[in-house]
């Protein structure tokens, strides 16, 4: 079932929407190979030569596994997608036909469209229906519109510091929320800004280097493409504080399109919205939300699935699209 | 007689000179005394509006995401709520100045309005 390898390409072709409809196909990372696989569209990816295996669902199991999904922008109802309350609750389904069932899920912000109470109920109503119980969310610009937030932090972020950052663990692996959407600055890109990054010091100082660390954020923690916005101003700065760690894995949204870096020791990867998709970086005037015609849609939005095996590394990130 | 009508010509070619300068000066400006900014496809149209003291500004969103409409200054001249697709914020411009603004939600939009 692998195909040819193309220069440092594992290709995989699909013939039909691209997905193997019995389960995901895994790519797990494997510590000194480096290999990072995504799926996109079908399209097996992977970033180094390495063997690749069709594995055991049972196998790749690992210790902890869980998904993040983004950007739901409950209350968008224009021509992109009218129905992101049903394209959610797809996304929903993929979660819980998963052969791992996730431990939890990552929500990394822009659950609502225009932060109305009605938006955030609606994602939490169609949430409950997913097998993992657990969400931990972190907020995107379009969740603390006209209140500062304080809808979010009620909602959501209930003991959390300042806009709503803290960390937890599970098994082992640091989890990190932080937020970069809060007191956006003309011409700016995201923002952490100074009391968060003195607590995300402050809370990793006294970690073993061999914790594995996730970093969740909305707008990415690296620079995608800054003249849309598409970065964060001090994120270096937060970064320079996980150097020691021997794993770091930085999932975000925003983009709404499945991007993947690897420098050193941090993995950074973007997740694909289940409510719209938008253009490649430089791609159109401005990173709008993209009209496909409807039969596309489904394919170009998503949701991610992390794993993480004890010994290995770095996590397993794979990308899965709705159809 | 022929140097009275040139000097008539000239003075009336003087005259409508100056007209056309304040023509000019009129046409950086809306026709009417109730100048629109178009915020479409992330950006603000014009992105430098010039207009005169005591004038009502409005801003009509015409793309499909929300956007917001908010002074730069500190503390900030003017800010709207979210406006989603069609909706629209106004502000009286009383006193002179240049008013750098964006949205609050996609900080990299910026423009200005300049009061004379």
């Amino acid at each position: 079932m692998l195909g040819k390898r193309t220069n440092d390409e594992l290709l995989h072709d699909h013939n039909h929407d691209g997905i193997d409809r019995r389960g995901f196909l895994k790519c797990m990372a494997w510590a000194g190979t480096g290999v990072f696989c995504v799926i996109r569209g079908g399209v097996l990816r992977s970033y180094s030569m390495s063997r690749l295996a069709e594995m055991d669902p049972k196998e790749m199991a690992g210790e902890l596994s869980f998904a993040q999904i983004s950007d739901s922008h409950m209350g968008f109802n224009k021509a992109a997608n009218p129905d992101v309350a049903g394209t959610l609750k797809i996304a929903v389904d993929k979660i819980n036909g998963m052969a791992v069932e996730p431990e939890f899920l990552l929500h990394t912000g822009d659950i609502s469209h225009l932060s109305k109470p009605e938006e955030f109920d609606s994602v939490e109503q169609i949430l409950k229906s997913a097998k993992p119980k657990d969400v931990f969310y972190v907020p995107g610009e379009h969740d603390v519109l006209n209140d500062d937030g304080k809808q979010f932090l009620e909602r959501f972020a209930k003991g959390s510091k300042g806009a709503g950052w803290y960390s937890f663990d599970k098994k082992g692996v640091h989890f990190i929320g932080l937020v970069n959407v809060m007191n956006l600055k003309a011409g700016g890109l995201g923002t952490l800004g100074h009391d968060q990054l003195e607590w995300l010091e402050d809370d990793v100082k006294h970690l073993k280097h061999s914790t594995p660390i996730v970093v969740f954020a909305h707008i990415p923690l690296w620079s995608v493409y800054p003249e849309w916005g598409w970065g964060t101003e001090d994120s270096s700065q937060a970064l320079s504080y996980l150097k020691k760690f021997g794993s770091v894995t930085v999932l975000n949204g925003h983009i709404h399109q499945t991007m993947q870096k690897v420098e050193g020791n941090v993995t950074f990867h973007t997740a694909a919205s289940t409510a719209f998709p938008q253009p490649q970086p430089g791609k159109a005037d401005s990173p709008g939300p993209m009209k496909v015609p409807a039969e596309q849609l489904k394919s170009l939005l998503g949701i991610t699935d992390v794993n993480f095996v004890r010994g290995k590394q770095a996590l397993g990130v794979v990308d899965s699209t709705l159809e | 007689m022929s140097v009275a009508v040139f000097i008539a010509v000239a003075i009336l070619g003087i005259g409508g000179w100056g007209a056309g300068a304040k023509g000019f000066g009129a046409a950086m400006q809306q026709k009417t005394d109730a100048p629109e900014v178009k915020i479409d496809n992330f950006s603000f149209g014009p992105s430098t509006l010039t207009v005169s003291v005591g004038t009502t500004v409005t801003w009509t969103n015409r793309d499909d995401i929300p956007h917001t409409v908010v002074s730069s200054d500190d503390p900030k001249a003017f800010k709207s709520k979210v406006l989603d697709t069609d909706e629209k914020f106004s502000f009286k411009f009383d006193k002179a100045g240049t008013y750098p603004y964006f949205c609050s939600i996609h900080p990299k939009m910026t423009a200005k309005v300049i009061v004379q």
